[in-house]
């Protein structure tokens, strides 16, 4: 009798504790890299934004479908005169500290990101006066018609005013001189959670925001999220493998089968919005890292074309990536508008006529020089890094590797320190102009943002400048297919691949795979 | 024991190999197989380290010199686009695994050799001259000694190896991982040297012969170079020989952690950390042979280690 009563306890203690736990879902999630900053105009990056979602709200964002959704602008549109577009702000809409979200707070969001340690500048300097008509409307005027404005507004986010004065940090981050500042560690959204705490590289935990103003519109199921960043791919596979993580974002590519196979994982797969691609500095006179003195070998096409037939692109796709990429001869996937089948063609690898041009260049020896890449942010990218130093090699180029942090990285190639590079490239907007005016426009304070390469060209700066005013769609693309053929000849990047995107989720998780890369976790339910 | 007459007195004709020969060691040696395995596996796999660039089919380290689609190959079975067959198979990057392990033996023992000599002349110097001189210089060399010893070795490796990153710029890191490393791996592991040596020095030092040599007015720097340092050295070698055992695991240790050798020039402990991300993909071979090849090198020496120890132990005879 007493065992019997003994075990009932038990049996009711046990299941009360799992009803609580139902209720209270934690969600514990794992990345390769963390987000570089909380500071939402600092860093145009895809993993800080993709953190940033969560607590910051733009106007407009792209949703599971990569559709553009209302989010603290309910609707917008173009007023009578083409250069003003007017937006409605949603109601009753409060930041996570309490305070009221208004149009002074969009306005002041727009004049923060356009100060110039703003990373996101590139994406509004069309915009030439945000004014708040009433408490929950906004007059954006732009230097001429803009057609494609909402499309740069999806990861632009709306701070508050009044938290940015008292916490004094009315202007961003200046991230690559490595200044921290409040909005660094610390974070007042109108997101779907709120920051609790913050460990950068280590562990950052968010909470349900209970005062979101999609509650009941979203599932809004999760009430804690621990963000917890995995560097090493096996580590990454063996957690989620294990039950230590509920929800893996870069699963490694040699691991997909064999999480496949478990009862416990769902594998959630979709082609990527990002390209992988190397950048080589045309511009300087002499490079940092070569032994070749008073002159730049990049800044001869004959050197660009050679490594460019040098790389053996289905080999990477075969064997570094295991299928899981779509080899790539310009930096905008299939959905990108101005994207062709034939600028995306991959060209033919020729290892002796890559000998031939550089001979006919005047490197007959070869030359050394320094690739750098990152060891955590792109899937494979150090074995994409170590298989390139091998086929350039075979070529005659002598390639020395420096893998490491993307933080690390990502701070020097802002710096402008870098001769040769990985980089990867996503294209929110999905259009081709947001690859050329960050990539390709002549770097200016204004143009360019990451155009690290020293390539400059008149013509097709002219083109660039010349979309997002350009109110004839025939003649814009033209425009664009014209400004992509220039690139092409020039050969200013080498383009690798279109990345495929693999999250992997625990079995009872219902969830859709994003193909901007940033899981939107207000949609996650659990069965 | 049975030869003893020989040792004392051995015919004039035989040279130091004979002696060796007749001596109890190896006596004792020839009668133990596992020893004599042991001994056997060292050379083996020292000589193929040595001649590495000989034996071995390709250089691992020329990345210029692999083919991308001849990557995870498995062991004697043919690659699924190249059809070439490699006995203990490829790497991710098309890296013959034979190659990579005599290679990379051949980066481990170098370091673990370099690291035991840099350990043990730092340690005897310290150790001579604390148990020679006394007085406060012993008292600071043997604090130093002790609170080293507190801290685990692979600590203080890690601590060195940290500072020394620090100090040297970026473009020359590459070249300098192994000075680096046998630097940091040396002087955590000194300390066994200095206390066995200053625990012989003090007994060797009140004998009739060190007195006789310091009445003959003999210099302190010769007396302990040419009469105390070979009376000290049997034990040395016993540390030494375990201690190489210790060094290429922490060595392995560090490149497995990431901290040693970079990965373009892989040690033992590199191969293992690389082939480790593909572990549960099932390329078990990229990690299984390095980490075999390990294994047998560390057993070996330190069955070596252990034997000559109790050998040249006069108490356990």
């Amino acid at each position: 009798m007493k065992k019997t009563l003994r075990a009932v306890t038990l049996g009711t203690a046990i299941s009360m504790i799992m009803i609580a736990s139902a209720n209270a879902q934690t969600l514990r999630w794992a990345s390769a890299g963390d987000s570089l900053t909380f500071d939402p105009h600092s860093q145009n990056h895809g993993q800080t934004h993709a953190v940033a979602h969560q607590i910051y709200n733009p106007l407009i964002y792209l949703d599971l479908d990569s559709e553009m959704q209302p989010g603290l602008a309910v609707s917008w549109e173009v007023t009578d005169d083409p250069s003003v577009w007017e937006f409605k702000l949603r109601e009753g809409v409060t930041f996570h500290d309490g305070t009221p979200f208004t149009a002074d707070d969009v306005v002041f969001s727009f004049q923060r990101a356009q100060h110039p340690n703003s990373d996101m500048r590139t994406l509004i300097s069309s915009v030439k006066e945000v004014r708040a008509v009433d408490p929950l409307t906004v007059h954006i005027e732009t230097n001429g018609p803009t057609p494609l404005l909402p499309n740069n507004l999806t990861n632009l986010f709306i701070m508050s005013k009044v938290w940015a004065e008292a916490n004094n940090v009315l202007t961003p981050q200046d991230y690559s001189a490595g200044e921290e500042n409040f909005a660094v560690r610390n974070a007042n959204g109108t997101g779907p959670f709120r920051l609790v705490s913050r460990d950068p590289d280590v562990r950052t935990e968010m909470v349900r925001n209970d005062e979101y103003w999609g509650m009941g519109e979203f599932p809004m199921e999760i009430s804690r999220i621990v963000l917890t960043p995995i560097q090493s791919a096996a580590t990454r596979a063996a957690a989620m493998l294990s039950g230590e993580i509920d929800f893996l974002q870069d699963v490694p590519v040699q691991d997909i089968n064999r999480l496949n196979n478990s009862a416990n994982i769902t594998m959630l797969s979709a082609p990527e919005n990002r390209t992988i691609f190397f950048g080589m500095d045309q511009g300087r006179e002499e490079l940092r890292t070569s032994d070749v003195k008073g002159a730049n070998p990049f800044a001869d096409i004959r050197v660009r074309e050679a490594m460019n037939i040098a790389i053996n692109r289905d080999a990477i796709q075969q064997v570094v990536m295991r299928g899981q990429s779509v080899p790539a001869g310009m930096i905008a996937p299939s959905f990108v508008n101005g994207w062709t089948a034939e600028l995306d063609t991959v060209p033919e690898t020729n290892v002796n006529r890559a000998k031939e041009l550089l001979t006919e260049a005047g490197y007959a020896n070869g030359f050394t020089v320094t690739l750098t890449c990152t060891n955590d942010r792109y899937v494979n990218d150090e074995a994409i890094c170590q298989a390139v130093t091998g086929m350039l090699g075979q070529a005659g180029i002598n390639v020395r590797l420096d893998a490491r942090a993307n933080s690390i990285h990502f701070a020097e190639l802002q710096q402008g320190e870098l001769d040769f590079f990985i980089l990867g490239w996503a294209v929110p907007p999905l259009d081709s102009h947001y690859v050329f005016d960050f990539l390709l426009e002549t770097k200016t304070p204004d143009t360019g943002a990451w155009n690290f390469t020293g390539w400059s060209n008149e013509e097709f700066d002219s083109l660039s400048r010349a979309l997002p005013t350009e109110t004839d769609l025939d003649e814009r693309n033209a425009k664009i297919a014209r400004a992509w053929e220039i690139v092409q000849d020039e050969i200013v990047y080498l383009p690798v691949h279109h990345q495929v995107l693999n999250w992997a989720v625990r079995q009872d998780i219902d969830f859709a795979v994003q193909s901007q890369n940033q899981p939107m976790l207000k949609y996650l339910s659990f069965k | 024991m049975t030869d003893q007459t020989t040792h004392s007195t051995p015919p004039a004709e035989s040279g130091v190999f004979r002696r060796f020969l007749d001596s109890d060691l190896f006596y004792d040696f020839s009668r133990r197989p596992i020893i004599i395995l042991s001994a056997l596996l060292t050379v083996v796999i020292i000589l193929a380290a040595a001649f590495a660039p000989w034996i071995a089919p390709h250089t691992p380290f020329d990345p210029a010199s692999l083919n991308l689609m001849d990557g995870f190959t498995p062991p004697m079975e043919p690659n699924a686009f190249t059809g070439n067959v490699y006995w203990m198979g490829t790497d991710s990057q098309g890296r013959y695994i034979f190659s990579a392990i005599l290679y990379g033996a051949r980066i481990s023992l170098l370091v673990g050799f370099a690291a035991v000599a840099f350990a043990a002349i730092l340690g005897i110097t310290l150790g001579l001259i604390a148990g020679y001189k006394g007085g406060w210089i012993d008292t600071v060399i043997m604090r130093i000694a002790d609170v080293q010893l507190s801290f685990p070795a692979i600590l203080v490796a890690l601590l060195i190896f940290g500072i020394s990153k620090s100090l040297i710029p970026n473009e020359m890191q590459e070249q300098a991982a192994i000075y680096v490393l046998i630097l940091s791996i040396g002087l955590s592991d000194w300390v066994q040297y200095a206390r066995t040596v200053r625990s012989s020095t003090l007994a060797e030092k009140n004998k009739e012969y060190v007195q006789a040599a310091r009445l003959f007015g003999v210099s302190s720097l010769r007396i302990l170079a040419r009469h105390i340092l070979p009376n000290v050295m049997g034990p040395v070698l016993v540390i030494g020989t375990i201690g190489l055992a210790l060094a290429i695991i922490l060595e392995s240790t560090l490149s497995f952690l990431g901290v040693g050798v970079p990965s373009t020039q892989p040690s033992l402990g590199t191969l293992i950390r690389v082939g480790n991300e593909f572990l549960f993909s099932g390329e078990w071979w990229i990690t299984l042979f390095p980490g075999f090849t390990l294994l047998i090198l560390a057993l070996s020496v330190n069955l070596l280690g252990d034997w000559l120890r109790d050998a040249l132990n006069p108490r356990l005879r």
